[in-house]
């Protein structure tokens, strides 16, 4: 047996030099927006959500890619048979990053200070609508809503409702602390933030990804300039659809598609007129030519959509055949409503797809015999004059969050101006119907009651292009929740 | 002198004054707000008015400004709405790039300037001059972020010489150096462009006067006329388009920042404004105006110091 000894002695030196040698897996993303806090609890910045929901933040529960809600914190939960009350076990050995334990307590905190008087909680009403929250013992939760609410798990799952520690709760902003896979290492703010691998995550072993590098590159030339020259791994979500047939034919790319719950629509201000009535609304919804919009807008790169739901949701009816494309039709609709040859003022947010979309709208409805004023005006001004004051005919923007059929229901301070008893009692029973089967049924039923009332001009889906290099794995190709989870990630 | 600086002071600090008492008064008559800004369109009304509350928006425009020129004498900018951490750490920490961007490209520009601007006078008429005016007017008429584009195709796409954007901090000075070759190269085109074709007419003017034709008759050297009697004198005109310069190489770093995605104090002033930051904004717009009015009475002390006839004046 001596013999052996050398070669073996051989290969663990071998070894124990190739082992420093060996690459830590790496990946550097690019990000269009640069979030200025990093607590998905105080502040609404889709960016935060991509980068730390799922991989620093962890919830209750979570979604899978399919939209599914799925246990997380939460190990399993029973619903009492009222639907009101909801009994999390969660799971044990979990911590946080700092080394503290997750406990039941890290969560009545988490859900206290979210509904709390001062909580500037970005989704608030979710956890407003709980009655009472408390700690049954260390590993179990239960809490009670004021009514059955079927869309509760999964907004427990989104990154606004993230379980902090009451410790680290303060910092958060700027140092990040949850019990995902992905610690916070560093931020340079205006450049790139830095994760590393959590090694005491329960789920840590199927983890490759040691470090992940994001980069905050706003200009869309300076991203595809940036994916050329190598400098990242992948830009999951691409700014720029003018720009992907260029990945597309470069063998070093690969690039999905991935469809969102973001419905882009032509938002018409239903309380003033000429959109205050039903003729004119419906001549608008014939005006408009969905195909030659993502055509011009989204190079192609989009799904048009009949109403407001997803077509990937599991409730979708195609509606985009209700109102055909015909501008001598509409002309006679507008002149028949008495507003032919009204100016309209179409003010516009400054996003690509929506200053894009504006032109051909504008162009469609001047078809029809409309004028359209558009002004293209800035973030800030949107908010202030289209949102809050609703000084505007139309406007184009994308709604991301999932199940915002909620939207038609918020009555008319809303900047939509649409106030609809009958869509408010619709709208309460699909929130309150628990089976699944049921409740799909009442949301065809919405789908095809807004698209009948043509209260918007249903434009498209918004996608989410993401460019990867060759050899990058493990990405969603859906997005049916503001989630990009690494824990999948593989390089090459 | 004493007069001069006395003089200079008092106009300085009006000016910063008033600085802020327009910017204070734009970003309020801006509509926009900045808590509807950071909790997005799905927020609650009362989550806002929480969130309103916290950042002080309800207290009176007067009482606001007042509380804020307080804090900033004591030297207090107040904490940012959206950052959430003290104004001056933000400055702070992105001051040094920007810094070395503007003065990276001010002394390229008048290296360069300088060369071509008093190599096309010592060349008037000949190939030399014709290439340098040529040359120079295709800077002129290049926009700065089209030349941080085409620069970053050649040399960071194609070539891979140098890297198509960030900074990874001055801890590593060749990295940090290899970073800001192209941004300083953009924005230095155009300006050495600009001042180049001042240096020279400045220059040529110079050269026609009698001292100069003497100096030629006394058999002085070429080079030696040029550089230590020519130059001297043409610095004038020179000096004044390299103060106004300084002032656009400031504001040139917005656009030339979002190129190359570099964390600088152009992008931070971008996004505080889009953000309704009004703390951050504030500190931004006066530190760049002290900046600016500071640069411009440096000017005017050089003016004195290279032209003895102004300390009369002064």
């Amino acid at each position: 047996m001596r013999t052996t000894a050398a070669p073996a002695l051989l290969a663990a030196l071998a070894l124990a030099f190739a082992a420093p040698a060996a690459a830590q897996m790496r990946i550097s993303l690019g990000l269009q927006q640069e979030p200025t806090s990093l607590d998905p609890t105080s502040d609404a910045t889709a960016a935060i959500n991509v980068m730390l929901a799922q991989n620093v933040y962890e919830s209750l529960t979570t979604v899978d890619s399919s939209g599914a809600v799925q246990p997380q914190l939460a190990e399993s939960w029973e619903i009492s048979d009222d639907g009101r009350t909801y009994t999390f076990n969660l799971v044990q050995g979990a911590t946080f990053h700092d080394g503290s334990p997750f406990t039941a307590d890290a969560v009545v905190f988490s859900f206290e200070r979210a509904r709390g008087e001062d909580s500037t909680n970005p989704r608030k009403a979710t956890f407003q609508a709980i009655e009472e929250i408390s700690k049954v013992d260390e590993h179990t939760v239960e809490l009670t809503l004021g009514n059955p609410d079927a869309f509760f798990l999964f907004d427990i799952a989104q990154g606004p409702a993230s379980i902090l520690h009451p410790d680290t709760v303060e910092s958060n902003a700027s140092r990040p602390v949850g019990t995902g896979p992905f610690m916070f290492d560093a931020w340079t703010r205006g450049d790139r933030l830095r994760l590393v691998k959590n090694p005491d995550h329960r789920n840590a072993e199927n983890v490759a990804l040691e470090i992940v590098e994001y980069r905050f590159i706003s200009d869309p030339a300076a991203a595809s300039a940036a994916l050329m020259a190598g400098e990242l791994d992948a830009f999951p979500g691409f700014p720029a659809p003018e720009l992907i047939a260029q990945f597309e034919a470069d063998p070093r790319f690969t690039v999905i598609n991935a469809s969102t719950e973001g419905e882009v629509i032509l938002a018409l201000n239903n309380a003033r007129a000429p959109f205050d009535t039903l003729e004119a609304r419906r001549a608008l919804s014939h005006a408009i030519d969905r195909e030659e919009i993502i055509e011009g807008a989204m190079y192609g790169l989009a799904t048009p959509i009949g109403s407001f739901y997803p077509p990937h949701g599991p409730a979708y009816v195609d509606l985009t055949g209700m109102y055909p494309h015909d501008p001598d039709m509409a002309r006679q609709m507008f002149e028949e409503a008495g507003v032919l040859g009204d100016t309209l003022l179409l003010r516009v947010p400054p996003f690509p797809y929506a200053t894009r979309s504006a032109e051909i709208v504008q162009a469609q409805l001047g078809a029809a015999g409309m004028d359209v004023r558009v002004e293209n005006v800035e973030w800030g001004f949107w908010l202030e004059e289209v949102y809050t004051n609703k000084n505007f005919d139309m406007t184009i923007i994308a709604h991301t969050s999932p199940n915002d059929l909620s939207n038609f229901a918020r009555g008319p301070d809303y900047f939509y101006g649409y106030d609809d008893a009958a869509f408010n009692d619709l709208w309460a029973s699909i929130r309150t119907e628990v089976d699944d089967e049921a409740r799909f049924a009442l949301i065809r039923e919405a789908q095809e009651y807004l698209a009948d009332a043509a209260v918007h001009g249903f434009l498209f889906q918004l996608p989410a292009l993401g460019v990867f290099r060759e050899g990058v794995e493990g990405f969603w190709e859906s997005q049916p929740i503001l989630y990009t989870p690494l824990s999948e990630v593989t390089v090459r | 002198m004493g007069y001069f600086l006395l003089r200079r002071t008092v106009g300085f600090l009006a000016t910063v004054l008033t600085i802020t008492m327009v910017v204070f008064a734009v970003m309020n008559i801006l509509p926009g707000d900045p808590a509807l800004t950071i909790l997005g369109i799905d927020a609650s009304e009362q989550a806002l008015a929480a969130l309103r509350a916290q950042l002080g928006l309800n207290d009176p425009v007067l009482v606001r400004y007042a509380a804020w020129i307080g804090d900033a004498l004591t030297g207090d900018f107040g904490t940012s709405h959206s950052y959430r951490v003290p104004v001056s750490e933000l400055v702070l920490e992105r001051m040094p790039l920007t810094l070395s961007l503007a003065i990276g490209g001010m002394v390229a520009t008048v290296l360069l300037a300088l060369v071509l601007g008093i190599g096309a006078a010592a060349n008037h008429r000949k190939s030399g001059d014709w290439g340098v005016m040529f040359l120079s007017q295709i800077g002129i008429a290049v926009p700065s972020f089209w030349a941080a584009m085409l620069l970053v195709l050649l040399f960071a796409v194609h070539l891979q010489w140098l890297p198509p954007g960030g900074f990874p901090g001055w801890s590593d000075p060749v990295a940090a150096v290899r970073a800001l070759i192209l941004p300083v190269a953009a924005l230095t085109i155009v300006q050495a462009a600009v001042l180049a074709r001042v240096t020279r007419s400045s220059a040529l003017e110079v050269m026609r006067l009698d001292y100069v034709r003497t100096a030629r008759a006394m058999g002085y050297p070429r080079q030696r006329i040029l550089w230590r009697h020519v130059l001297p004198n043409a610095l004038v005109p020179i000096v004044t388009i390299v103060g106004l310069q300084f002032a656009s190489l400031i504001t040139g770093t917005i656009v030339i920042e979002n190129v190359f995605y570099l964390p600088g104090l152009g992008r931070l002033v971008f996004q505080a404004i889009a953000n309704r930051d009004l703390p951050l904004v504030q500190a931004l717009v006066t530190l760049f105006a002290v900046i600016v009015v500071t640069v411009n009475f440096l000017v005017d002390v050089i003016y004195v110091m290279i032209d003895p006839r102004l300390k009369a004046r002064a």
